[in-house]
């Protein structure tokens, strides 16, 4: 048997260590499930490929995949930042692995960072291999990714937000439903496939207010239309980060 | 001088309108191991979340190593075993290892401590897939890995097998002899007998009685036998020496109390003969901690 030194030699490790270590436990258990590379790899590839394909949608001029692009990318960012990061947390927290990392050296606050640098390191992913096919498959993105950037990253603040806030309130089982639901309903109607257009002008105002379509209509003037930062775009999604997470933070449940 | 390891003054917590801990004193020392002992629903999980940090007194005063529980310095000076879950079912235990270990400055070697714990076998099985027993040594080898100064186990050894359990024994042996605290809940008097330097029996959110094992079991001993059931004790009564006591309790299973001696020894055996009796498992034996704890906690089920 191996003999073990118990001598007490307490300490914590450096903070980014602790935060660096959790990341990579974060992005294996992300890619690692399948549910979840379901959501965040395998539905906006296919919506990809078969919108830009076949023409099950009439998305105004120029190529569909111009069209269908942005809103693909906007999608994915759903769905690893608000889908996959609410219910893997749900879990976490009925599973008590919240409640035993905060009896690790791991504050708080590394472990919300770890998940952060998760959730924008799966979507890097995503972002490359979405845009691979999509440049496959014909796709010229006008504008600049430097404009689309922060687009992306007040996207990931405002999903992550909403996502925590079912995580951190609801029951796991709830969190799995209502984080499917909310998905669905906002791929329905938040433009990520069929323009804002297409639905009845009094509704439109509404749903241009959804973080889904801020983000997929900025994405889209971005790198559809060539425009720099849209600002409308970049407020909404602001406002949505600022006050689910300042939500979240007042509300969420640990164990 | 240096604060004891846990000390907790005239603790109190409530659920809604259930007070669960009321005035609740006890003092851990340190580099000892202390048992909490106690029924189901006697407090002892609450009192240790309270000293892990996990809840809040709703009174009293709670000193960890000196410190207020909430303290995050504590983080890395305390190790913390939960009575169940707090590892993702799909990660591998050799990860999950690897993981807690990145959190300390000077960890324990992951392989090692597997190796130790017997688990070398399923560094690569997701903790889902693990028995219960094994699921609860990782849970003690993430309690470890950090080599704290105390150690929190919350019925380390429940549902675990024999070997299970003698194996966290021996860590807890271990852990005592390189210098480190223990505070363990359990209600095994066995575990609590054996293992402790000190056992603390609570009930209903009090402290109903402490010391060591042997003090609280005291000096006295009793002889005990097996025979048929529903013998007549009053003609060995007035054969033994006043002040002795004999009672068939459970039924088949024979006490007898008082100054057991050579003399009484041979009372007994001698009133076996006239009855015709065969006495089985005779011995002579101190209370047991089980002893001690029903007298004090009571018999009836709850």
């Amino acid at each position: 048997m191996t003999t073990l030194d118990l001598t007490p030699a307490p300490g914590a490790a450096p903070l980014p260590r602790m935060v660096l270590a959790q990341t990579g436990a974060e992005i294996r258990a992300m890619l690692r499930n399948g549910e979840q590379l379901l959501l965040t790899m395998i539905i906006p590839v296919l919506l990809l490929v078969g919108f830009s394909a076949a023409p099950l949608v009439d998305v105004g001029g120029g190529p569909r995949v111009n069209f269908i692009a942005p809103g693909v990318l906007a999608l994915a960012v759903m769905s690893t930042a608000f889908t996959g990061q609410a219910i893997a947390t749900g879990f976490e927290r009925r599973y008590g692995v919240l409640k035993r990392l905060g009896a690790t050296p791991l504050s708080r606050t590394g472990l919300m960072l770890a998940k952060t640098l998760a959730v924008v390191a799966v979507e890097i992913i995503q972002v490359a291999v979405i845009s691979g096919v999509a440049l496959a498959l014909g796709w010229r993105p006008a504008g600049s990714p430097l404009a689309a950037l922060p687009l992306i990253l007040l996207g990931t603040a405002a999903f992550s937000g909403l996502g925590l806030l079912m995580a951190g309130t609801l029951r796991a089982e709830a969190t799995l439903a209502g984080a499917n639901l909310v998905y669905l309903v906002l791929l329905g109607c938040g433009g990520v496939i069929f323009p804002m257009s297409k639905f009845p002008d009094s509704v439109q105002p509404v749903l241009e207010l959804l973080p889904i379509s801020a983000l997929t209509g900025g994405l889209r003037s971005v790198l559809t239309e060539g425009s720099g930062l849209p600002v409308s775009a970049a407020a909404i999604l602001a406002g949505w980060a600022v006050v689910s997470l300042f939500i979240t933070s007042r509300t969420f449940r640990w164990e | 001088m240096e604060s004891p390891a846990v000390e907790i003054i005239d603790l109190v917590k409530r659920y809604g309108r259930t007070t669960a801990i009321d005035g609740l004193s006890l003092s851990a020392t340190r580099g000892a191991v202390t048992a909490i002992l106690g029924p189901n629903g006697a407090g002892k999980t609450s009192t240790v979340e309270i000293c892990e940090g996990f809840r809040r007194a709703d009174g009293g005063i709670v000193k960890v190593l000196g410190l207020d529980p909430s303290r995050p310095e504590l983080r890395a000076r305390v190790g913390v075993m939960l009575q169940a879950g707090g590892v993702p079912p799909a990660m591998r235990c050799g990860e999950w290892l690897r993981l807690m270990s990145r959190f300390h400055a000077h960890p324990l070697d992951p392989a090692a401590l597997l190796e130790r714990l017997g688990l070398t076998g399923h560094v690569r099985t997701p903790y889902r897939r693990l028995s219960g027993g094994q699921q609860q040594r990782v849970s003690l080898a993430s309690a470890v890995i950090g080599r704290p100064e105390l150690v929190f186990l919350d019925e380390p050894t429940a549902g675990l097998d024999p070997q299970a359990r003698h194996a966290c024994w021996e860590l807890v042996d271990d852990l005592r002899a390189c210098g480190v605290s223990v505070v363990l809940t359990t209600h095994h008097m066995d575990e609590a007998e054996k293992l402790s330097d000190r056992v603390v029996i609570i009930d209903h959110g009090k402290v109903v009685a402490e010391g060591t094992p042997s003090s609280l079991t005291g000096a006295e001993r009793q002889l005990r036998f097996r025979a048929r059931p529903g013998l007549i004790l009053d003609e060995l009564l007035t054969a033994l020496p006043s002040g002795s006591a004999a009672k068939e309790s459970p039924s088949g299973h024979y006490i007898i109390e008082g100054q057991v001696g050579p003399e009484l020894l041979a009372t007994v055996t001698a009133w076996c003969a006239a009855e015709g009796v065969t006495a089985d498992d005779l011995s002579i034996e101190r209370r047991t901690l089980e002893d001690v704890f029903l007298e004090l906690t009571g018999r009836e089920l709850r």
